[in-house]
């Protein structure tokens, strides 16, 4: 993975030392609530219902296990020993102490990890696949890119007060992966006739208040002008986004308004000031896809035999190699998932034990890497098939091995009520009974392939509206409802889900998943997973049974 | 009153003159509405002239005046509209403007770091503190991603 180099270093150590003359200042009363708020922001730290919440980026999702080993320590010394994986591939805290966020920042420097950017309306961390260079259905590996746009974002001195946050994603594979059709930016690594790689861009997409599908901008743009072309948006963006009213003030608002035709004019007539004079070099490129080489594979790690033994001899890691696995392209090699969504753990969270357990993991059998996924589980990306058994042995003994990858527990979930200010409804309660009722893991895998996506309120911070199911918390006479949607997905077929009916209540929305699977499992054809038989079928036989007894 | 000009506090020289207000003999800055309307009695004052711009104006549209122009304020009404930014940027990186870009108004000493990277070179400031505080953040950082305007 990437590795400073010593500018990257003493840049994010000024960052910090910034950040403590403006928490002292603040603090002495020189800063005033609306000057720090937007200050602190661009440092990862909101004021939440209880504490403040630092937001760690996780540049692409990558993490050492150096720097998990890091954030056990912040959890145990800083905060109520866990933190919290979130849907862009960061960490959250959520019980630091304000006063103590720039020694937090300081520590965290120590490992080439920040807070830069992981909140206010600036760009933001960007997001990749969490497969990236291992996945066997990849064109190129994004992780090149994705940090030659991480640093071009970073402290970008025209781009740091725009009219609302900015997300870019990048995926490098057939299958998208990190729901690149619902960023401000989506960028598809894809090849043109001659072989060169490039990139589609999509522009606009969004979820939140206004779930908007990306659109085609671009549907081939040379490397090298990869730059370019973002400042080109970028600057069209800064100059005409919406700033008078926050719920229009994001690109896709924008896009909406203008017309996808008339701002492609508007993205390339700035773009043609431009292109000529910020090329991005061949040798730039090289220089960063040297930093992502493939590690040194073991190339007779197909020939072990121990692990088709256990498969047969063990029900229990069989099931787990099923479902908490992914092809790697390299013959006898694994992607293993890590799951964050035991039964008993809020969607997301890991202990300070677990973090420094599975950075142990990570050092003996994948290279000492972590991944950090879009769905809030983690994974090690290379994972010989001969320690396959003995890494899911560990991970069984930490409760990070509940085979549920994809499957209906595998839900997305915004801290909701409970910790969130901008909350109406509570969302880690709610995944927790759900996750109650679905306790049959067989039940759980004959369903299959379902995401169930929610959120404690409209900001949609849990992508409930491109959930095969998405269930919104809302405010009803102070009594917490849920909607649900059906039949959203954030992948190649990216669709906005159909809202079911009216919002039920809080005692009912068990009944009501439980339900809509029933549904399934009765209308389904033979290999048709819950989203297909929802496209096939529409939403009304949910509907009828959902809301049958109203 | 003093600013901040290349690093330096220097004596303000300039005055705006509001829309309603008579010209006044000296270095003056008027707004773009009024630079458009009045622009040949501008063109020849006794004195140098500047615009005083909102964040909102377009740089292009006065672009093709700018070897008439001898200041640009950047006028912020609020901190957090990003626009001025990129109104320093066009007239550095696009129009290839010379002379002196100004912050005023109610931008934040934590932002000039930023303003200087697109090409501001001047801040003023109703309060004097601030200006020890501009002159100290415009070394907040001696490593950068992108390249700067100058």
């Amino acid at each position: 993975m990437y590795q400073y180099t010593e500018n990257d270093q003493i840049l994010i150590d000024e960052r910090v030392a910034q950040f403590k003359r403006q928490t002292e200042n603040y603090f002495k009363g020189e800063l005033s609530e609306d000057e720090y708020r937007a200050l602190r922001l661009r440092n990862g730290v909101y004021i939440q219902t209880h504490a403040p919440l630092l937001r760690v980026a996780g540049p692409y999702g990558l993490i050492s296990s150096k720097q998990v080993r890091k954030l056990a320590h912040i959890a145990r010394t800083y905060d109520k020993n866990y933190c919290h994986f979130t849907t862009r591939q960061n960490i959250q805290f959520n019980w630091p102490k304000l006063e103590l966020v720039p020694e937090i920042l300081a520590e965290l420097a120590t490992v080439q990890m920040h807070a830069i950017q992981t909140s206010g309306n600036c760009m933001r961390n960007t997001t990749s696949d969490h497969l990236a260079g291992v996945a066997v259905d990849e064109i190129a590996d994004p992780r090149p890119y994705c940090e030659i746009i991480r640093q071009w974002t970073t402290l970008h001195p025209e781009f740091d007060y725009l009219p609302r946050k900015f997300k870019i994603a990048v995926s490098g594979a057939l299958n998208d992966r990190a729901a690149t059709q619902f960023h401000d930016i989506g960028l598809h690594l894809v090849k043109n006739d001659a072989g060169e790689v490039g990139f589609k861009v999509f522009v606009g997409g969004g979820l939140g208040r206004t779930p908007i599908i990306g659109q085609v901008i671009k549907p081939y743009l040379e490397q090298k002008h990869l730059l370019s072309y973002l400042e080109a948006i970028l600057r069209i963006y800064n100059l005409f986004g919406r700033r008078d009213n926050k719920y229009k003030a994001r690109i896709k608002i924008l896009v909406k308004e203008t017309g996808l035709e008339e701002f492609t004019k508007l993205v390339d007539a700035e773009w043609a000031h431009l292109r000529d004079a910020n090329e991005l070099s061949a040798e730039r490129v090289d220089e960063l896809k040297a930093h992502f080489a493939s590690p040194a594979y073991d190339v007779t790690a197909d020939t072990d035999t121990s692990f088709a033994e256990h498969k047969v001899n063990n029900k229990a890691f069989a099931t787990w190699l099923a479902h908490n696995t992914a092809a790697h392209k390299v013959s006898g090699y694994t992607a293993v998932f890590i799951s964050l969504k035991a039964p008993d753990m809020p969607p997301g969270d890991i202990t300070d034990v677990q973090l420094d357990a599975v950075a142990d993991i990570a050092d003996a059998y994948s290279f000492g890497e972590i991944r950090a996924t879009h769905r809030q589980n983690l994974i090690l990306a290379d994972v010989k098939q001969a320690d396959l058994y003995t890494v899911w042995q560990k991970l069984a003994a930490l409760e990070l091995a509940t085979p549920n990858i994809g499957k209906a527990t595998d839900m997305i979930c915004c801290p909701g009520l409970d910790f969130c200010s901008l909350a109406n409804a509570g969302s880690i309660g709610v995944a927790k009974e759900i996750n109650e009722a679905l306790d049959d893991l067989d039940y759980i895998h004959d369903i299959g392939e379902l995401k169930i996506n929610m959120s404690g309120c409209m900001n949609g911070c849990a992508h409930q509206s491109v959930g095969h199911i998405g269930i919104l918390g809302v405010d009803k006479k102070g009594a917490e409802w849920y909607q649900i949607t059906l039949g959203g997905s954030s992948e190649n077929n990216a669709a906005i889900g159909e809202r079911l009916g009216p919002a039920v209540a809080k005692d009912e929305i068990t009944k009501a998943i439980t339900t809509i699977l029933d549904v399934y499992v009765k209308n389904r054809l033979e290999e048709e997973t819950f989203l297909e038989a929802v496209n096939r079928l529409g939403i009304n036989p949910f509907k009828e049974q959902v809301y049958a007894n109203n | 009153m003093q600013i901040i000009k290349d690093k330096q506090r220097v004596d303000n020289t300039w005055q705006f003159i509001a829309d309603d207000a008579a010209l006044i003999a000296g270095d003056i800055t008027v707004s773009l509405a009024r630079w458009q309307q009045n622009r040949a009695d501008l063109v020849a004052h006794n004195g140098k002239v500047g615009l005083r711009l909102k964040a909102s104006d377009s740089v292009e549209d006065f672009a093709e005046d700018l070897t008439n122009i001898k200041l640009v304020e950047l006028d912020f009404a609020d901190f957090s509209d990003g626009r001025s930014f990129s109104q320093a940027w066009l007239l550095r990186g696009r129009f290839d403007y010379k002379d002196e870009i100004r912050a005023i108004g109610r931008y934040l000493p934590e932002q000039v770091f930023y303003l200087s990277r697109v090409g501001v070179n001047a801040y003023a400031s109703e309060k004097t503190t601030d200006l020890d505080a501009v002159l100290n953040n415009l070394n907040d950082f001696t490593v950068k991603y992108q390249s700067s305007i100058i």
